[in-house]
């Protein structure tokens, strides 16, 4: 279906594919069993400029948005979903800086994000805060001109491979959620390191580790945005993110509804393929539509955020995700089961994209936090309304 | 380092179909690509580029259509291109078109290195790199698949040409001509920004009129070579396989052999 994309999106989509055409689909399975990084496809990506998409064209971008990254990163999570959160999590270690950067740090940071030659990462989550964000202990205090940042962070994607990570701190406990900040930490900076690296389920080419702060010292001009800021850039950069992780299981679902087609198509029993028998005709029609609608569901929310008409958009990020990662999780599935036990084996890609799917309805906010954000929102509607 | 690359259009199919009325390839419904063992030529004057300066230019010879594949060269990032295309120009055999293309090249002037791909994925004579290297009156080497050295005077380049039985070390002086095979790199993709850029380039189009050329020399009638018949090969039959005691099935090929005078 034509979603009346601009040119250049379009050649962003074509580019993207071919990436994962030639450089993706040959060694995702290798990647994949080994839970090796994909540092060469990540420098086809750069090569293609599509870390430039989402940046602004005075910091080396390509001046898109939204929309842009969430192409990408579809056509990406079609050929291996661990290379996709890679880019995407770059883009959100970059998305602090844009929204509460100092024009200083922008110069600084944005055009090493665009080129590719430094990836980001965004450092939130704690051993003993995952959805209860405010929980956080690591903190930071100011020592003269220098954070000092101590505690530690768990399960964060790009850990070790990114150079520049934006981490949430308190800095001041009293003040709860209001006391914390965003400060900019960049790899080979005392006192910072690598801890446990995670062995996952899926997206398994990805890094994810721990992150150790142990009197780690940054200069004062670190600090993104004001003092206290650190949990409204947060949630708005998980507003402007969601509907990346929304693409990637559209990509994941996608990319396995091909795979069933396919297979079914040229796949023989009975005298002919299984293609032409209702049952199958049935589930690969129904994984299509679900698949379609989550599509407009998600280039809609990324084409109204890129308008900046609605300032608050928390209810349709989220909605962005949810619907579409829990609709990647239930077809994926179905998608296997049209394989049969080669879909159960690991000669095909389908298992993967089954693995691959679970991830995308936990991280970046679960989706029953999810759940909690359109409700609420739902509820405060309605209080406007009745005035 | 100036390089020129010399690229061409071909379909993209690995199976090309023949009318077998008029011996010429159908082309209908196959979209064009640029010949794939070029791509590696295009990479390698990219590389060249990158490590010694100067410029790398794309010649090819061919109907309007042909731009496109000069404009994926721009988005590649090769800094100039120029599309010879003139009615003259068709009907051309690997004689006139090395002809043709070394012309463009002599109007071009400043090279120190000329690249093509080892041979078209569609014509496969593997002729026409040499054979403007001829007529330009330069030395080459074929099948290339390492340049050893290109010394920093930039009066030689050193090179590893692929052999049946492994491969041969050469030098030669320049401006000389190579043709790559596919061992000599991986060629990248276009980027984004070359792609916009590609799209807004102006292609200079050069027909017999833009160059000094010998008109008797182009198209059909310069070429000696003609075509009297394509046809797609019949299908060999299987062999047959002898089975069972060695010493029964060996003398019965031995038979065999002989008796089809083989032995």
């Amino acid at each position: 279906m034509d979603y009346l994309l601009t040119e250049e999106q379009n050649m962003i989509k074509e580019l993207t594919a071919k990436v994962v055409q030639e450089k993706i689909i040959p060694v995702r399975e290798e990647l994949d069993r080994k839970g090796e990084f994909p540092a060469d496809i990540i420098k086809a990506i750069a090569a293609a400029d599509l870390c430039r998409v989402y940046i602004p064209e005075e910091y080396e971008g390509m001046g898109g948005g939204c929309l842009d990254i969430c192409l990408v990163v579809e056509e990406l999570s079609k050929g291996c979903a661990g290379v996709a959160v890679t880019y995407a999590a770059s883009s959100l270690g970059a998305f602090p800086i844009l929204i509460a950067g100092s024009e200083e740090q922008k110069k600084k940071y944005l055009p090493l994000i665009a080129s590719g030659e430094k990836l980001a990462a965004f450092g939130l989550t704690e051993p003993n805060a995952g959805s209860d964000a405010g929980a956080i202990e690591t903190t930071a205090k100011l020592e003269g001109n220098e954070w000092v940042l101590n505690g530690t962070k768990v399960f964060i994607t790009n850990g070790g491979e990114a150079d520049i990570y934006v981490i949430i701190v308190m800095t001041n406990k009293e003040k709860g959620a209001r006391g914390a900040s965003a400060i900019i930490v960049e790899k080979g900076t005392p006192g910072f390191s690598f801890g446990k690296e995670e062995d996952k389920m899926g997206i398994r080419c990805s890094s994810t580790r721990e992150l150790i702060f142990d009197n780690c010292r940054v200069p004062k001009e670190n600090l993104l945005g004001r003092e206290g800021t650190g949990f409204i850039i947060t949630m708005s950069n998980f507003d402007h993110s969601r509907p990346g992780i929304g693409a990637q299981a559209l990509g994941i679902a996608d990319g396995a509804l091909s795979e069933a087609v396919k297979y079914a198509c040229e796949r023989v029993q009975f005298g002919k393929p299984i293609s032409s028998f209702q049952a199958i005709q049935h589930k690969i029609a129904d994984i299509a539509l679900q698949v379609e609608a989550a599509r407009a569901l998600i280039y809609a929310v990324a084409k109204m955020i890129d308008s900046g008409k609605q300032k608050s958009f928390s209810k349709e990020s989220a909605m962005a995700k949810v619907f579409p990662s829990d609709m990647a999780m239930k077809v994926t599935i179905e998608a296997l089961q049209v394989l049969g036990g080669y879909g159960y084996m690991r000669d095909y890609p389908m298992e993967k994209y089954v693995r691959d799917a679970k991830i995308t309805q936990i991280y970046e906010g679960t989706n029953e936090i999810q759940r909690n954000v359109i409700g609420l929102e739902l509820i405060k509607e309605n209080k406007r309304k009745k005035k | 380092m100036n390089v020129i690359v010399c690229i061409k259009q071909v379909p993209e199919t690995t199976e090309v179909k023949i009318n077998p009325e008029n011996n010429t390839l159908i082309r209908e419904g196959v979209t064009s690509i640029i010949n794939p063992f070029d791509m590696y030529a295009i990479e390698e004057g990219l590389r060249i580029r990158e490590a010694k300066g100067g410029k790398v230019t794309v010649i090819t010879m061919g109907p309007p259509q042909a731009e496109s594949a000069l404009r994926q060269c721009i988005a590649l990032g090769v800094d100039e291109v120029a599309l010879l295309s003139d009615r003259a120009f068709a009907g051309s055999d690997t004689l006139a078109t090395s002809y043709t293309l070394s012309c463009a090249i002599k109007k071009i002037q400043d090279y120190d290195l000329i690249i093509c791909g080892k041979q078209a994925s569609d014509g496969d004579t593997a002729q026409v790199g040499p054979g403007i290297a001829q007529q330009l009156n330069i030395p080459f080497i074929t099948y290339v698949k390492k340049i050893e050295d290109i010394p920093e005077d930039g009066k030689s380049i050193k090179v590893e040409k692929m052999v049946d039985d492994g491969f041969e070390v050469r030098k030669m002086f320049l401006p000389a001509l190579i043709t790559v095979v596919k061992e000599i790199n991986e060629p990248r993709l276009e980027s984004l920004r070359g792609k916009l850029g590609a799209k807004k380039a102006q292609i200079p189009v050069w027909t017999s009129a833009d160059m000094e050329m010998d008109t008797q020399r182009l198209g059909l009638d310069g070429s000696p070579t003609q075509v009297i018949k394509i046809f797609t090969p019949p299908p060999r039959n299987s062999g047959e396989i002898y089975e069972g005691d060695t010493d029964k099935t060996v003398n019965k090929l031995f038979e065999e052999l002989r008796e089809n005078k083989i032995v």
